[in-house]
């Protein structure tokens, strides 16, 4: 049987490797990810979580094997790959100095979106940021930036979100937040991949992949 | 694709905007610098002659070499260079804007003082619209050179001196023909090789460099 672009899984690898400073991080890594399916990379610290998500999103390259998407090699299919994924990394990529309205809309820009100020402020109020659109984003809590990326996610509308460490600085509230921002994705067709050391309690099927099984 | 470059250039300069006293430095060095040579060496007219091309060219050069960290660290540091790389429009679009945006911010501002500078240089009258032509078209390519430079060293802790052996090389044939075409306009000879040599070059630089900038940066990320 052919395997045709509709059957194939949204991502997949085939036996990555990954080695950093003559470190073997991970080896024959298989990864299938259909849409609307949710991944938890799980591991130590230092056990090669980052450098996988980098890998996946085309930052990195896998010194062996390799990453499809929607069955192509990634590297074949780089503009579509990257109009339909994005990624969060653990870092704020929010700039001090802009506003929050601004600092979303330089990160749509960046992946050609566009949004109207009334649809900005509704994510924004969704996030719980409502009346932050115009405060300079040095001015707000590393959590608050957090939020700014969370309302950025809503706006951008991929397929599939690669998130390292979404948690990081969130509280209660914003936890709870993350997680009913993942069961919405996934229930229009969204995948997600992302790592956490924070529980994460989803109400679906979430499959895991864990890394450096030796430790 | 078009837009993408607009955004990102409205980006930079706003930033830049927001933060003036940065905006400021390569100016304020560049005048220093030039207005200290009288002090140090001679006040006398025929000296400052002789040395005017070569020191505000040299000058120029340092001024731009020194505000190239800020061309793509701060968009390092907070990831969203990651973010540029993940765009789905083609990185070397991305990286001419902001070699763009360094420029209007840099170069340009150098270009505008050259002719009060020449003045305290004694420069000649009919050379000062060569100096100033001359920047124009080689501080571009400082920018654009110095993109392929910075974007290999990001990633290094104090890579200054790392940036300055890569590049200055590269810098130097734009300073000969920068500051000769000053020299020679001073003695009312022609100036139109020079000129086309520094335009030639700011074509190549402009059609390759934002190449090599762009994969440099998809070296530096995947490490």
């Amino acid at each position: 049987m052919s395997n045709s672009s509709t059957t194939a899984p949204m991502l997949e690898t085939r036996s990555l490797e990954c080695v950093r400073d003559d470190r073997l991080l991970f080896s024959d890594l298989t990864i299938k990810l259909a849409a609307g399916e949710v991944l938890q990379i799980e591991g130590a610290n230092g056990s090669g979580k980052t450098s996988l998500l980098r890998i996946l999103c085309g930052l990195r390259l896998a010194d062996e094997g390799e990453v499809l998407w929607q069955g192509e090699e990634v590297a074949d299919v780089r503009e579509d790959y990257y109009a339909n994924m994005i990624y969060i990394g653990h870092l704020p990529c929010i700039k001090g100095d802009l506003t929050t309205m601004e600092n979303i809309r330089s990160l749509l820009d960046t992946r050609s979106r566009s949004a109207s100020d009334d649809e900005i402020e509704q994510a924004l109020a969704k996030v719980g940021l409502a009346g932050f659109d115009d405060v300079v984003s040095k001015a707000l809590s590393s959590g608050q930036r957090r939020r700014i990326l969370l309302a950025f996610l809503q706006l951008a509308r991929a397929k599939l979100w690669i998130m390292d460490e979404p948690l990081t600085a969130l509280d209660v509230q914003g936890v709870a937040l993350v997680e009913s921002m993942l069961m919405e994705h996934r229930e229009t067709g969204g995948s997600a991949i992302f790592t956490t050391h924070h529980g994460m309690q989803l109400p679906c099927e979430m499959s895991s992949v864990t890394l450096g099984v030796k430790c | 694709m078009l837009k993408a470059f607009y955004h990102l250039l409205a980006r930079d300069l706003r930033l830049a905007f927001r933060s003036r006293h940065e905006l400021a430095n390569p100016l304020i060095f560049f005048i220093l610098v030039v207005t200290l040579f009288p002090l140090a060496v001679s006040p006398s007219s025929e000296t400052l002659q002789v040395m005017a091309p070569g020191v505000i060219w040299v000058s120029a050069l340092l001024s731009v070499l020194l505000s190239l960290d800020r061309l793509f660290k701060q968009d390092y540091e907070d990831g969203s260079l990651d973010q540029l790389m993940l765009s789905p429009n083609p990185l070397v679009i991305l990286v001419l804007a902001k070699v763009c945006a360094h420029w209007l911010l840099t170069g340009l501002p150098l270009v505008l003082i050259a002719p009060l500078l020449g003045m305290f240089m004694y420069v000649p009258d009919e050379a000062v619209g060569v100096l100033m032509f001359s920047l124009l078209l080689g501080t571009p390519v400082l920018s654009l050179i110095g993109a392929i430079g910075v974007s290999l060293t990001v990633a290094v802790n104090r890579g200054g001196v790392l940036l300055s052996l890569i590049i200055l090389p590269l810098y130097i044939p734009v300073l000969i023909f920068g500051a000769n075409a000053v020299d020679v306009a001073s003695d009312g000879l022609s100036v139109r090789g020079q000129m086309l040599f520094l335009g030639a070059v700011l074509v190549l630089a402009l059609s390759l460099a934002p190449l090599a900038t762009a994969v440099a940066l998809r070296i530096t990320a995947s490490r």
